[in-house]
């Protein structure tokens, strides 16, 4: 009975692995989302959601770091959100400065440029920290965003930096739910696999 | 002879009659036909009416027109009758006169020849008496023709006929004069016999009174009389609810009751006593009719002897038009109100939509001006670093300072415009004002073009630390003196502060005030500290320089802020009121400008303005902030002698805990550089910037701008070179020199000058003793020719004479304090990698790991640190693991590795640089002085020592592998030419680390 739960679960895992590598559903809500200057992005929308990255990431683990995946991959979201924190609160204040009379320096001449430039250049270098992960992890649809949000942010478009961060949003939520799916599903094989080779229940 | 008038007086006394309309003729008496006259609705009091016809002069008078009336349209009858008679006779006696001329005429006629005289007829039209008997004419005419017809002019026969037919002219008008006559007699007798004036009058009368109730009867009027005890005498009343009897002989008071039958009958009296009529609208609500409004009407009736015996009133029911009126004004008094509210609310809308409109342009302005100005000051200030020759450089400097003043004018109106509109929030900082008037005198000093002396003076009792916006108070203090050096040629500017014992219970709430404000603007006060953070990080770092004399006497300085706090504890939140004056040895202000001094746009007259310039705008600004915080702005002037310009700004102390807690806030700020700070400040208490007589130095060098905002820098560097110098003892001065020219040839004239002061000591290094001490001095030599660059000497900024034991002591404590920071450091990083290994630790290790293959990690991101490290540790290698690039080379510094992946971009140092680096200290054997510029240079200085006797073994050369993640500023060709040896692109697999080991990894 356990056993068939596994083979089932394991048989789950499978098909949900299959669907992240190659994802199609999500085409529909992508056309939804994207902006005509993000549309461009639409051509990887059939791709899938990770890549043989995470293969990679599944072949170091072993016996010595049985979670190493896990590990990896929380500390990557951890991680991933305090970028995304950083970067919405760094866009927010770019409207700001945007919209707002930066006036208030009678000495400092540049400042609200400077402001603007660095802010961008702050976004560009999170944007690199987050793409540097996802690579690693091998979250190809996020790391894919990100690459359009660092064009955004470097060519100074406000707008563009916007939509670009609502479809980053998107995707790694989506990257989110379905990770931790994965894991729950692993962890319930490992136990239903444990509890039958456990010696007491066997 | 003249027109006769009209034989018979058909129209006779129209005009008089007038008045009497009623009794024209016959279609009034049709109407009357009609109508069937009520008699009883009047009730007439007969016998009063006879008295009062008899007594009063109104009926009296009347009666004796109505005769006076008669009389004359009888005589005047009687006159014309009279006058026609005598014209008659008059004619008649001209007709005998003719007949006996005639009959004269014609005795003589046969003596005399034929008539020399004209014969006038009376026939003839001149004389018509008969023009209108028209019939009796041609009777005339017919004789005439006939005459004219039968007889021969002036013949006998003529003149007979002629004879016989003016005889018979005569007889007939003979006959027609008795006719008249008796007519005349007729008529006379008809006037006797038919008309007496009795008649006649009661005729009138009772037309008159027919037509008054023909008009009355449904009038709402009632008409009354009463005598002198305001008895009715006469009442007329459309509404009659009460019999005659119950009127007549009484008084309003006695008839009914209710409301207004008072005020109507003290109305009535006062006209009686007053004698002259009146009218009053009189609201009653009486039992009898109800609420009911009458217009009053009332007016005395006098006797001959001019006495009032009584009243006549006249009232009107006007309840429905009072009704109406009432609802009128209300409603007009509604829309008024309404009105009133239409236009406030409009000028509130006005108001809101000037308001929002100024905001709108603020922003505008601010986005649409500033930024592309910045635009052009910010290419400006690039383009005075590249290479230009002097004209270039002289026109550069008119754009930049140009720029900057369309900058600091825009700045000005906007600040102006948020005071006034009462945007400009205050944002309270912690501040030292010592250091403000400090750097706002060495600010103004900077840009000094003349010989003046710029001194500051900070009373004692000025606190240490208060809490204002140091923003607004330098923007004040920096705006009032460069007006002062504006208007003064020669001698001194200055800056005195010096608290002052006024207090006012007002300013704490305003302070409050200001202080809440400053809270609801959170993200300006953001803004603000990130601004203020790096300024203080300035003024630390600033001011490290003169730490190291200061670290000497710690003990005693802790003492003194000891004594300090202290004193804080005691002034715990206490509001201290700072007196600050601004004087010069100007030009002055005269009295007649001083009022509109603080005005916008005004300057003390128009010949200043042309020849200063400036656009008025900046003492309002001062006055307006200066008021905003609660203080005043004044000002004393002689004319010639120089103005002071005097403002008290309320600040509060912040208490020792405050204190404390900025501290923990700003990290920036370690706890001994605070100490050294404000002790430095209790000392120095007056700054002075002296002019200097201008040398080659000053006309020399380049860009003034350049060398004033590098020269906190500069002078930071200085001391790292020296460092540097004092780290690697083994090279040449001219070496060090050149090298630091190589770095900082932007401000080529300084590393110059250095040049030249490094020189002579060259052999002075040989000890480390030695050394120290020559260090102080380039320090100071070093100083002396910035500021001297600048065109002053800092007094009392620096006294950097130390001895090699101190110099030892410092550097001693702050290679400690730096080890213990790092350490924190790796602690910190190591605390966030659990799996990661910590060059620290690694130390540890080394003895153990020693002989394996030691490879160093560069990497920032954590993710890709676990990915790698899993990595290798399947590969069988222990890797280390290190943030960025400057700990990169630090822990090359620190020891030994065979291969270094080295990711491109990283913060503070990125993977190119530090692989320059790294590769010029192999190259060359020390590390480039760069290396140290960073913030922990007393580290590298003391890891260098310890490294400098393995410098040998380190000139091996190490791999370095870049970990690109393919990006465009990463290409593998930049990777190459910066010293890299090969790279793998990211994210990295298995597959490529392993075959990229194999390269390097003996196996």
């Amino acid at each position: 009975m356990l056993g068939l739960g596994a083979a089932r679960l394991e048989a789950d895992m499978n098909r949900l692995m299959a669907l992240l590598f190659h994802q199609f559903i999500w085409k529909e809500k992508m056309e939804k989302l994207a902006h005509p200057s993000t549309r461009w992005l639409m051509w990887d929308s059939a791709q899938g959601v990770l890549d043989e990255q995470f293969m990679q990431l599944q072949q170091l683990q072993d016996e010595s770091s049985p979670n190493f995946v896990s590990e990896v991959i929380s500390i990557y979201f951890r991680e991933s959100e305090k970028l995304l924190k950083n970067v919405r609160s760094l866009l927010s204040a770019l409207h700001l400065i945007r919209t707002f009379v930066a006036n208030w320096r009678v000495m400092f001449l540049s400042h609200r440029a400077d402001r603007e430039c660095t802010d961008y250049r702050k976004i560009g270098i999170h944007l690199n920290q987050l793409m540097g992960s996802s690579s690693s992890v091998g979250a190809k649809r996020v790391r894919t965003v990100c690459l359009a949000f660092r064009a955004a942010s470097e060519h100074r478009s406000w707008s563009g930096c916007l939509r670009s961060l609502e479809v980053l949003e998107h995707e790694y939520c989506y990257l989110k739910t379905k990770l931790h799916e994965l894991f729950q599903m692993e962890q319930q094989r490992v136990m239903a696999a444990g509890a039958r080779h456990h010696p007491l229940l066997s | 002879m003249e027109v006769l008038p009209s034989m018979w007086p058909e129209d006779i006394g129209n005009e008089a009659r007038k008045q009497f309309n009623m009794e024209q003729p016959g279609a009034d008496r049709d109407m009357l036909e009609d109508v069937t006259i009520k008699e009883e609705t009047s009730v007439v009091d007969f016998k009063r009416l006879l008295e009062l016809t008899n007594y009063s002069e109104k009926g009296s008078s009347q009666l004796t027109y109505l005769v006076k009336h008669w009389e004359y349209r009888h005589t005047n009858a009687v006159r014309l009758l009279n006058e026609e008679l005598n014209i008659l006779s008059k004619q008649r006696q001209e007709v005998e006169l003719k007949k006996l001329e005639i009959l004269e005429e014609h005795r003589f006629e046969d003596d005399k020849h034929a008539g020399s005289k004209r014969p006038v007829s009376i026939l003839e039209e001149a004389c018509d008496v008969w023009g209108r008997v028209p019939r009796k004419r041609s009777d005339v005419v017919a004789h005439n023709r006939k005459l004219d017809i039968d007889a021969e002019y002036d013949t006998a026969t003529y003149w007979k006929l002629r004879a016989l037919q003016v005889e018979k002219m005569l007889e007939e008008t003979i006959k027609r004069e008795d006719a008249l006559m008796q007519k005349l007699q007729e008529n006379i007798k008809n006037l006797e016999t038919q008309t007496s004036p009795v008649e006649e009058l009661s005729q009138i009368l009772k037309r008159a009174d027919n037509f008054l109730h023909f008009i009355l009867q449904t009038a709402p009027v009632v008409i009354g009389h009463q005598d002198k005890e305001l008895r009715y005498r006469f009442i007329y009343n459309h509404f009659p609810r009460l019999e005659e009897e119950d009127i007549i002989g009484k008084t309003d008071e006695e008839i009914f009751s209710g409301a207004g039958v008072k005020e109507i009958q003290d109305f009535k009296r006062e006209v009686l006593e007053r004698g002259s009529p009146a009218k009053r609208e009189i609201t009653f609500d009486t039992p009898l009719f109800g609420s009911k409004t009458f217009l009053i009407y009332v007016e005395p009736v006098f006797s001959k002897a001019g006495e009032t015996i009584g009243v006549n009133y006249m009232g009107m029911d006007v309840s429905d038009q009072v009704a109406r009126r009432e609802r009128m004004a209300k409603l007009r008094e509604e829309i008024a109100v309404q009105k009133a509210k239409e236009t406030e609310l409009n000028k509130t809308i006005h108001i809101t939509e000037e308001t929002m409109r100024a905001k709108q342009m603020l922003a505008t302005m601010s986005h649409e001006i500033r930024s592309p100005l910045t635009g052009v000051v910010g290419m400006a200030e690039i383009l005075a670093t590249t290479k230009l020759d002097k004209e270039q450089r002289q026109l550069l400097d008119v754009m930049l300072s140009s720029g900057d003043l369309v900058l600091q004018l825009i700045n000005d109106i906007l600040d102006l415009s948020k005071v006034e509109s009462g945007a400009m929030k205050l944002e309270d900082t912690k501040f030292r004002p010592r250091e403000v008037v400090r750097h706002v005198l060495q600010t103004a000093a900077a840009s000094l073009k003349k010989e003046l002396t710029l001194e500051g003076h900070v009373a004692d009792d000025v606190p240490v630390e208060v809490i204002g916006d140091v923003l607004r108070i330098r923007q004040i203090l920096t705006n009032l003196i460069s007006n002062a050096i504006k208007f003064t040629h020669e001698g001194k500017v200055g800056i005195n502060l010096h608290a002052v014992s006024e207090q006012c219970p007002g300013c704490r709430e305003r302070r409050k005030q200001g202080l809440t404000a400053a809270l609801q603007s959170t993200r300006l006060a953001k803004e603000n500290s990130s601004e203020t953070q790096s300024y203080i990080d300035r003024e630390s770092s600033h001011c490290s320089t003169c730490q190291k004399d200061l670290h000497q006497n710690s003990t005693e300085k802790h003492h003194l802020t000891n004594e300090d706090t202290e004193k804080h504890n005691q002034q715990y939140e206490k509001i201290v009121w700072v007196l600050c004056e601004v004087y010069d040895t100007g030009i002055g202000i005269p009295e007649k400008a001083l009022p509109s001094l603080f005005k916008k746009y005004m300057q003390a007259s128009a010949d200043h303005a042309r020849k200063y310039g400036g656009t008025g705008l900046g003492l309002a600004i001062c006055k307006q902030l200066v008021e905003l915080m609660g203080g005043n702005l004044t000002v004393t002037s002689k004319e010639h002698c120089g103005s002071i310009f005097t403002f008290v700004l309320p600040c509060e102390v912040p208490s020792k805990r405050e204190l404390s807690d900025d501290h923990d806030e700003n990290e920036a700020i370690s706890d001994c550089d605070i100490a050294a700070d404000s002790s430095r400040d209790e000392i120095n208490g007056s700054f002075i910037f002296k002019p200097l007589t201008r040398g080659t130095l000053f006309s020399s060098d380049g860009s003034m701008v350049h060398e004033t905002k590098l020269f906190g820098s500069s002078m930071l560097d200085a001391l790292h070179i020296s460092n540097g110098l004092l780290e690697s003892g083994s090279f040449s001065s001219n070496d060090c020199a050149s090298r630091k020219r190589a770095s900082f040839d932007t401000v080529s004239a300084i590393s110059d000058a250095k040049k030249t002061q490094a020189e002579p000591k060259g052999p002075a290094q040989q000890s480390l003793g030695n050394d120290a001490n020559d260090i102080g001095r380039i320090n100071r030599r070093d100083e002396g020719c910035q500021d001297s660059r600048n065109g002053f000497v800092m007094h009392k900024f620096d006294s950097s004479i130390m001895d090699s034991s101190r110099t030892q002591k410092i550097t001693d404590l702050q290679q400690g304090k730096m080890a213990s920071s790092d350490r924190a450091n790796m602690a910190e990083s190591s605390k966030s990698l659990q799996t990661c290994q910590s060059p620290t630790h690694e130390k540890e290790d080394n003895c153990i790991s020693d002989s394996s293959f030691k490879i160093l990690l560069v990497e920032d991101n954590k993710i890709n640190v676990m990915v790698a490290q899993s990595m290798m540790k399947q590969l069988g290698h222990r890797i280390d693991v290190v943030n960025n690039g400057l700990e990169a080379i630090h822990a090359v510094q620190r020891s030994h590795y065979d291969l270094i992946f080295m990711d491109v971009c990283m913060p503070l140092m990125d993977g190119m640089q530090a692989t320059r680096l790294i590769r010029s200290f192999e190259e060359n054997g020390y590390w480039d002085a760069s290396v140290t510029n960073g913030d922990d240079h007393a580290m590298t200085c003391s890891d260098t020592l310890i490294h400098a006797s393995n410098a040998g073994q380190c000139r091996k050369r190490i791999p370095i592998i870049a970990m690109t993640a393919n990006s465009l500023a990463e290409s593998a060709a930049d990777c190459l030419a910066n010293g890299m040896d090969s790279f793998v692109s990211k994210p990295v697999t298995f597959q490529n680390l392993k075959q990229c080991l194999m390269q390097y990894v003996p196996c």
